[in-house]
């Protein structure tokens, strides 16, 4: 257990797990590649040979149509094959085992799994018993992780404010059980960003969240004081349940982007939100659909990063 | 048949022996330490030159999986490795399957155990019926039927009535009752401690104020009640804290962690390990140190191998889906022997905690070297080394956290009741 | 061996280009890197009004499967309709071909050109390939030991370096 999960021998990405033992170097290389790969979807044949004759399956146990969408652009533009599992709703259901179905689409020859999990480590997990040909992408695990939506943002940060060493960053939402906003932490922490803060309720961050290296505050006027990137999490409508929220309009009142609380931020200041959004609990439309808005560049780079991850972890073998 | 055990370095906690002495067996008992007795005629000598001749280790807690998972382990699977690992008498937890709150399966389990012969099996009844935290088990039957004390596992017992009236009853015949500190709503879903690691891997966690807060439930009641309460695998230092304090103060309170937790925190986690799913969780390293403080000063009165054997498919699953446990009776003098030479604590006072303390909590005439003493010795090398693999574990269940790890402290030989059921 | 100057070479082969382009309208498309540098120095010498492109063909390249993605790739950037073009390749160094053959298949990903010309400094030989240049400033024949590379300074000035391979 010693050894990096997401390295081959060579010290190269053999899977993409987390953001988290990542150094800068590798982050910039995804996204200097991703710079490359954005060129592709604009051009008239939105496609590359990189992936030709192999097979990317999807194999999402939770169900995310708008991920899972994303990644079979992005492999289909690298020339790959694409399956697509919901396995949420079939085999797991009658009780197969996650490696069960794992190992049957490896019999099939499948090169590469995208992973979606509602546990935390279910892709780490997948990671270290797959075949060693065999590649893993994190599309999402519990609590844990989000890479490719980490790696996006970052991309997205960078189009719009390309010396990252200058920053003010604001994530403001249910940080406690939030996948994107651990991998986005990481990501900036790593990326030199100086200043990441934390903006929720004590009953939406984690214990020890300021081990994490951000500044933690309850108080969104504060928190977003002077900040050049506002990230918004989206807010599960069952955290209403648990005693962690009161209501989605206290939530809103409180902790909900709008007009008036964005204008704290600096004039240029831009907001970015992973969607799907809930208008009206943790944005506001006039917000989400205004200029400082870079909500749907998002999903547009999301495809350029995710072809670039792709086509690292595909040339990288054992 | 008789035995001498030679040359062997005897360190008997109990009667404060340590020195290089003979040990005579014979009829099952210890009959001499030092001189022969006079026409004494060894069927069988084992030479413990440079080993260490100790009493056979007392276990507080180990599963043995029967009745009812037996495809986990069996009697006779784990009691091989008790042996293997130098314990001679164990507790067993009630939470088998059928729960043990019934004389007929205690009588059972006993039964089992003594056609085996190789190692006295010391059933804890359960506290309540099936473990359900409503209705008294019948406790004196089941003390009848062999039961030394009365434990509700790791199955949650939230009604406070129940607990009071669970000690008061437990009390009026002097029975010991046995407990885990958790509280079933703040470690509700909770898989890991809830700090660093957790927040870091995205798992869900359980606070110290988990225990804590049972805890005081627990020592409150007991010093309304008057029970003896044993509190069962504490891991957090705010417990070491408040169970001192208890003692202090006079309450008949004792407690015990388990050998894992003597060693290990919440990053040794790292990615994910599901060998480092256990129940408690692994907490913070400055738990971890104040765990090794309570055990120096005699707050924490033994070490247990918290053995739990676990099939390799229960922990082939992500983190939170995989089954909390790990096996740990061939570990338990290892580790012991670890934490004394971390620490530098005598062995003496080491061999104490996994001896004659944990046999004292349990009422029972065990864990020392006392002529007429049932002999049940454990003879060990303590400076060899060995590779903890699957392939090295007797127990049938082959998952512990120290898969790798090389820990000094062999086992070479261990005698139940005066024949040798392991020899290596 | 004496490797010829390159920044004579430079001016042949710019002679050669500048000759074509007055013939008729071309659009200057350069392989990264060395391509791409001789474009960015022709590419203000041709007086009729060229578009000029880049083309950095590392997710063509045919030894993916061995070598992977390149750490360090350039994005593609063709900022002109390639649909009917007459386009001028230009590399530094032709060799296998393969390089050529990737770059190729990247344009008609951009549209159906009307004509390619492949442009380069030097033909080294070596071709895996059916792929010959029409416009070469010079040849020199190399053994597989060896590899030819263009180097350009913090003043843009171009020279040649040979590595041998042990």
């Amino acid at each position: 257990m010693t050894t990096h999960p997401q390295l081959n021998k060579n010290g190269e990405l053999q899977h993409l797990l987390s953001i988290e033992g990542l150094s800068k170097d590798m982050l910039r290389h995804i996204l200097d590649t991703a710079e490359s790969f954005a060129g592709v979807s604009e051009r008239e044949v939105k496609k590359v040979p990189l992936l030709r004759g192999k097979t990317v399956c999807n194999l999402f146990f939770e169900n995310s149509t708008r991920t899972r969408t994303t990644f079979e652009i992005a492999a289909k533009r690298l020339s790959a094959d694409v399956v697509s599992l919901n396995v949420g709703n079939s085999s797991q259901s009658k009780g197969e085992t996650i490696l069960d179905t794992v190992d049957n689409l490896a019999a099939m020859h499948a090169d590469m799994f995208v992973v979606r999990h509602s546990q935390s480590g279910a892709a780490h997990f997948i990671a270290r018993h797959v075949a060693p040909h065999i590649h893993v992408i994190n599309a999402g695990d519990g609590r844990h992780a989000h890479p490719t939506q980490g790696l996006l943002d970052m991309f997205t940060i960078r189009r719009y404010k390309p010396d990252m060493h200058n920053l003010r960053i604001a994530i403001v939402g249910d940080l406690l059980h939030s996948r994107v906003a651990r991998s986005e932490i990481h990501a900036l922490t790593t990326l030199g960003v100086p200043e990441v803060r934390v903006i929720a309720p004590k009953t939406l961050l984690p214990e020890c969240v300021d081990r994490l290296g951000v500044q933690v505050y309850h108080d969104m006027a504060q928190g977003l004081k002077n900040v050049d990137v506002v990230m918004m999490l989206r807010l599960q409508h069952e955290r209403m349940n648990g005693a962690l929220l009161s209501s989605a309009q206290e939530y809103f009142k409180c902790y909900g982007l709008t007009p008036e609380k964005l204008a704290l931020a600096k004039p240029d200041a831009i907001v970015m939100h992973p969607g799907p959004m809930n208008r009206g609990v943790e944005i506001d439309s006039a917000v989400a659909d205004g200029a400082q808005s870079v909500i749907l560049p998002q999903v547009t780079y999301g495809i350029a990063v995710r072809m670039a991850v792709m086509g690292i972890l595909a040339g990288n073998t054992q | 048949m008789k035995i001498r055990i030679k040359n062997g370095r005897v360190i008997d906690p109990k009667n404060n022996l340590d020195a290089v002495r003979d040990v005579f067996v014979a009829a099952g008992k210890i009959i001499a330490v030092g001189q022969p007795p006079a026409d004494f005629q060894a069927n069988q000598t084992l030479d413990a030159s440079g080993q260490i001749v100790c009493p056979g280790l007392v276990d507080l807690s180990a599963r043995l999986r029967e009745p009812g998972h037996e495809y986990r382990a069996t009697l006779e699977s784990e009691l091989r490795a008790a042996a293997a690992g130098g314990v001679t008498s164990l507790a067993c937890p009630p939470d088998t399957d059928p729960v043990l709150d019934e004389p007929g399966l205690v009588e059972m389990l006993k039964h089992r155990a003594k056609l085996l012969n190789m190692g006295h099996v010391y059933p804890l009844g359960a506290l309540t019926r099936q473990l359900h935290g409503k209705h008294l088990t019948e406790m004196c039957e089941l003390a009848e039927a062999g039961c030394v004390g009365f434990s509700h596992a790791t199955a949650p017992l939230t009604d406070t009535q129940v607990m009071r009236r669970a000690m008061q009853y437990a009390s009026t015949f002097g029975y010991t009752v046995w407990l885990h500190p958790e509280d079933a709503y703040l470690a509700k879903d909770g898989v890991a401690h809830d700090g660093e690691v957790a927040a870091r891997l995205g798992l869900a966690g359980i606070p110290s104020s988990a225990e804590t807060i049972a805890l005081a439930t627990i020592l409150t009641l007991a010093q309304d009640t008057g029970a003896k309460v044993h509190v069962c695998r504490i891991s957090t230092g705010a417990s070491v804290e408040m169970i001192r304090k208890a003692r202090q103060q006079g309450l008949p309170v004792t407690c015990d962690i388990a050998a894992n937790h003597l060693h290990l925190t919440e990053r040794d986690i790292g990615f994910f390990d599901p060998q480092c799913r256990l129940q408690p969780p692994l907490r913070a390293q400055r738990d971890r140190d104040a765990l090794r403080e309570g055990l120096a000063d005699g707050t924490v009165t033994a070490i247990c191998s918290d053995h739990t054997p676990v099939d390799d498919d229960e922990k082939l699953a992500p983190f939170a889906e995989s089954a909390p446990g790990a096996s740990g009776l061939e570990l338990l003098l290892p580790l012991t022997l670890k934490w004394a030479n971390e620490t530098s604590t005598p062995l003496s006072a080491a061999l104490a905690r996994i001896t004659c303390e944990p046999a004292a909590l349990l009422g029972i005439n065990a864990g020392h070297l006392g002529i007429g003493a049932c002999a049940d010795v454990c003879v060990f090398a303590p400076e060899e080394y060995w590779k903890v693999e699957r392939q090295s574990l007797r127990s049938q269940g082959k998952n512990t956290p120290f898969l790798g790890w090389e820990l000094a402290g062999k086992i070479r030989a261990t005698l139940v009741a005066g024949h040798l059921v392991h020899q290596a | 061996m004496q490797l010829p100057d390159a920044e004579h070479l430079v001016a042949a082969l710019a002679d050669k280009i500048k000759q074509l382009a007055a013939r008729e309208p071309v659009a200057l498309v350069g392989i990264h890197s060395g391509g791409a540098w001789l474009a960015e120095r022709l590419h203000p010498m041709l007086t009729a009004e060229t578009p000029l492109g880049a083309l950095d063909i590392s997710f063509y390249r045919d030894d993916f499967e061995q070598r992977g993605l390149h750490t360090q790739i350039k994005p593609s950037h063709i900022p002109f309709e390639v649909e009917g073009r007459h386009i001028l390749l230009i590399d530094d160094v032709l060799y296998t071909g393969r390089t050529i053959r990737g770059a190729m298949n990247e344009l008609f990903d951009y549209g159906r050109p009307a004509k390619i010309t492949l442009a380069v400094l030097v033909d080294r030989g070596g071709r895996e390939m059916p792929v010959e240049a029409q416009i070469v400033a010079a040849k020199l024949d190399l053994s597989p030991a060896q590899n030819l590379e263009l180097l350009r300074d913090e003043n843009g000035v171009f020279s040649f370096k040979l590595n041998e391979k042990n």
